[in-house]
């Protein structure tokens, strides 16, 4: 195909895609005028119902609930998956084959790993708050757990590879995966057995913006925290491991 | 439409192109992770506060620091191969 002809192509293509997008945007409402229903709706119920204030944690957890379940699992197998091909392909590898560089310090930057050192335990500390605060202010456990994750990483650069590894045992994390994932679900399944139905409430909701309301929001949002944290460290633990592996054959 | 929403949206729109333009790939992941950030910032300008949690951790953390390990990995054979030659 000649280079003219691929061009009237996408032309063609291109002006027919701006076209619909025009179209389509044409339709849409104005800035600022919003007419969802449903939001409203929500945004109305969640404190008198739920006694929680951030609407969309009560959303996600609470209303639509399995949905989150289903996105959780998304997670999990996803980080199952990288960790079943990354063992796969070093099955009949040696593990750890720089013992000469492995003492060094993970950078070589002295700022970096001041400000690393520096910042670990206050983002740690960010961390716990977002995801306890899930129910009463913006965030939640996918976002307090993304943020306790890179406190970790944080660690992981202020230090050498040896200090990690005492920071960051492999298999608590996978235990943190695990017991996160299972804890939603068993929740779940403590709905049918205590309120009759999958993922319905059944603890007291207690006073509205105390940090223990909402039911059982924020042990959800406990519970896909440490999913979270669990699922993206093993994933950068064992793509990192990557670093130090060298093929038998190579030496 | 406030002009802290106006300016946000240049931005983005700045960054997006800029992802696309950069070429090495260790760079790339850089400005997507700047690119990211600002997408946060945007959100935020347009009150999803809890979207642009969620944009900074994945989007200016996580995305970045996975495609740096896996630009990592593939460097790291590339090495190993050009040594066996």
């Amino acid at each position: 195909m000649s280079r003219r002809l691929r061009l009237v192509i996408f032309g063609l293509g291109s002006s027919g895609m701006a076209a619909l997008l025009a179209w389509g945007l044409a339709g849409l409402p104005s800035f600022g005028d919003f007419d969802g229903r449903y939001g409203q709706l929500l945004a109305h119920l969640t404190v008198p119902e739920r006694h929680a204030t951030s609407a969309v944690s009560v959303s996600t957890f609470d209303f639509r609930g399995l949905d989150t379940l289903g996105e959780e699992f998304i997670l999990f197998t996803a980080a199952v998956g990288v960790l079943v091909l990354l063992r796969a392909q070093r099955a009949g590898e040696t593990v750890a084959a720089e013992p000469m560089r492995q003492r060094q310090p993970t950078a070589e930057s002295l700022t970096l790993r001041s400000i690393a050192s520096a910042l670990a335990a206050p983002v740690l500390v960010l961390g716990a708050y977002v995801v306890t605060h899930g129910h009463l202010t913006p965030g939640g456990g996918f976002q307090g757990g993304v943020i306790l994750m890179t406190a970790f990483l944080l660690v992981y650069l202020a230090g050498t590879h040896l200090h990690m590894r005492g920071v960051r045992p492999l298999s608590a994390m996978e235990a943190a995966e695990g017991a996160g994932a299972a804890g939603f679900a068993l929740i779940g399944v403590g709905g049918v057995v205590l309120a009759g139905a999958f993922l319905e409430n059944f603890i007291g909701f207690g006073t509205v913006g105390n940090l223990i309301s909402g039911g059982f929001i924020p042990l959800l949002n406990l519970s896909v925290g440490l999913e979270v944290m669990g699922a993206l460290l093993v994933i950068v633990g064992e793509l990192l491991d990557q670093r130090f592996l060298v093929r038998k054959g190579d030496w | 439409m406030t002009a802290v929403q106006a300016v946000a949206l240049v931005v983005v729109a700045l960054g997006g192109t800029a992802v696309v333009l950069a070429r090495d790939p260790a760079r790339q992941a850089l400005v997507a992770g700047i690119f990211g950030f600002s997408l946060a910032i945007l959100f935020l300008a347009f009150q999803a506060p809890d979207v642009a949690l969620s944009q900074i951790a994945v989007g200016a953390v996580a995305l970045p620091a996975m495609i740096i390990y896996a630009l990592r990995k593939v460097q790291r054979r590339d090495e190993v191969e050009r040594e066996r030659r």
